[in-house]
């Protein structure tokens, strides 16, 4: 089974985020391979490996340092990846980052899944890969919590907001896993070795037949302001009297 | 005029709570009109015009209950095609975000999520980086869609009848593959975590599953009260989805929050900071949490939670 992995490289979520402008700052500093995307690379080589054939391909747009997100998923197990970097995409909105990734996937192969995080740990946005599934005419099945592949078809228990539904999708399909589906396996240092020699394909806009217009972004950012904060109040230490000055608490806000 | 349109959620026969609360606010933008699409639409219209959706295009069909997402898009699109409204809004749930995000490509049109607030047709805002920074977006185009998160407009009941279209959408076969075959959904008990005035939500500092009951021996010592949890300790198997609270999971703003052994990560506090009242206990001085804490506590959870299920017991008589 041929897969194909989203990823996306992001600031460090460790680090207090810097802005650059507009937008998030992206190079110069700290960055890792989306925490969430860990979990869809997982998952992508645990079903190669129980289908005992297949490539997994990693695919993600992204200054040029986003090559270390694709190194590091190479270095996990998948097979090779596909990075598209151009300036014309720098503040892409989800419409035009799952155009130009569903461009790059149609010019890398055919796959029989593509594996996307639920939603970025910098951006939230959480529909690109919907998105992405309408432009490739494909179904898709969010919120993996279980996955089964078979012949033709996947078996995903999907996260609701009071439990999980069964869900049976034909294939070819995309999916997005939720953290938790699985246990990302730590890159040992041979796959780190291996990963330096894997092919690492670097596209722009121009090598995937798309126009000006399709990359155009329809929504810019026209004001920005601190939130009113919320302040911090009395912070106390246990000294054996807190759960009476909690219980105060509630008492005065009237809910006991 | 503008005309904005909701999509109104439905689970089970059910609106979604959070699609009046779009309605209202729609009708401060415009002419509202709604789309609801599964079993219990028509009935689900009826409501909608009550808080001022003036017409819902509805369908009872079973066949948007069954399978996820391509239906509803297919239809939407022809309706949209014969309606040409201004504005698309859709409250930031599981079923909805997939519906947008097929129909931001379907449509061509740019998708904002995270919407907190909606100035115009063409400018609304959200939060980033924790909620510190507001950001105003202006949005180009027809239609423009927006996924709302929950709780972030209140709804009104204005009274009112809408016009019901019935929607005869045709759907093709090959929007029938991501078929729901089991649902498997828990019964919640007490107050629903939305709603409840008392939410006690717990973290990784609780240390293991089984403390949870501390936190449900509270909840009913205080009564009306439900409990909650982070991300950590939902992933880690802890205690079921439905109590995850934050970025993804559910929006609170209850009366009192009370977070235990929570850290204060922003998938979390995205969840919770609209409480009108924080209460923190966590052993580390340094946590996050208590920057938007009432009262912050320094101290072991475990120790202080039994100690406070007697003292709101004894407080209560």
């Amino acid at each position: 089974m041929n897969i194909a992995v989203c990823v996306k490289h992001i600031p460090d979520p460790n680090v207090p985020p810097e802005m650059d402008g507009k937008y998030l700052k992206r190079e110069g500093v700290q960055g890792v391979l989306d925490p969430g995307d860990e979990f869809g690379v997982e998952a992508a080589l645990q079903i190669k490996e129980a289908q005992g054939s297949g490539e997994v391909t990693l695919v993600s747009m992204g200054p040029a340092s986003a090559q270390e997100a694709i190194r590091r998923g190479l270095s996990m197990g998948a097979d090779k990846g596909v990075l598209i970097t151009d300036d014309k995409l720098k503040g892409s909105d989800a419409l035009v980052t799952a155009r130009v990734l569903a461009a790059a996937i149609k010019k890398a192969g055919e796959f029989d899944l593509i594996i996307a995080g639920v939603e970025s740990t910098d951006g939230y946005t959480g529909t690109m890969p919907a998105t992405l599934a309408e432009f490739l005419d494909l179904p898709q099945v969010t919120f993996a919590k279980t996955i089964e592949a078979g012949d033709g078809s996947v078996k995903v228990n999907r996260q609701t907001a009071e439990g999980y539904h069964v869900v049976e999708c034909a294939l070819p399909a995309v999916l997005t896993v939720t953290a938790g589906v699985n246990e990302p396996r730590y890159a040992s240092f041979k796959g780190i070795m291996a990963a330096k020699k894997k092919p690492l394909e670097n596209w722009s806009v121009a090598d995937l037949d798309l126009s000006d217009d399709d990359v155009a972004i329809k929504q810019d950012v026209a004001e920005q302001t601190p939130a009113e904060e919320r302040k911090a109040g009395e912070v106390i230490t246990d000294d054996g009297t807190a759960a009476a000055k909690i219980a105060d608490f509630l008492q005065e806000a009237k809910v006991i | 005029m503008s005309t904005i349109w909701v999509y109104a959620e439905i689970h089970d026969g059910k609106l979604d709570p959070a699609s009046l609360e779009l309605v209202t606010k729609a009708k401060q933008l415009g002419d509202v009109e709604a789309v609801v699409l599964g079993s219990g639409a028509t009935e689900a219209a009826a409501t909608l015009g009550k808080y001022g959706a003036e017409i819902v295009y509805a369908s009872d069909d079973q066949v948007y209950d069954d399978f996820i997402a391509q239906p509803h898009v297919h239809a939407l699109a022809e309706l949209i095609g014969d309606n040409a409204p201004d504005m698309l809004l859709f409250a930031m749930n599981y079923d909805s975000r997939d519906i947008a995000g097929r129909l931001s490509a379907r449509l061509g049109s740019t998708l904002m999520s995270n919407v907190m607030e909606i100035e115009s047709v063409d400018r609304a805002k959200t939060a980033i980086i924790g909620g510190s920074i507001i950001v105003d977006v202006a949005l180009e185009g027809e239609p423009k869609i927006l996924l709302a998160r929950p709780k972030s407009f209140v709804a009104e009941e204005t009274g009112g009848e809408a016009t019901v279209v019935p929607v005869e959408a045709e759907i093709p076969e090959d929007a029938k593959k991501a078929k729901r075959v089991e649902r498997h959904e828990e019964a919640a008990t007490g107050p629903k975590l939305e709603d409840a005035p008392v939410v006690l939500s717990g973290g990784r500092g609780l240390q293991e599953p089984d403390n949870f009951k501390h936190l449900d021996e509270l909840a009913s010592a205080i009564g009306n009260a439900a409990v909650g949890a982070t991300r950590a300790v939902v992933d880690a198997g802890w205690v079921p989805y439905a109590y995850q609270i934050g970025q993804t999971g559910k929006t609170v703003k209850p009366s009192v929050y009370l977070a235990f052994g929570i850290s204060g990560a922003t998938q979390h506090i995205v969840g919770m900071k609209g409480s009108k009242r924080i209460i923190a206990i966590n052993k580390d001085e340094e946590a996050p949490i208590f920057q938007i804490s009432d009262l912050g506590v320094v101290g072991d959870a475990l120790k202080i939670l039994p100690q406070l299920i007697e003292e709101v017991k004894s407080r209560k008589g």
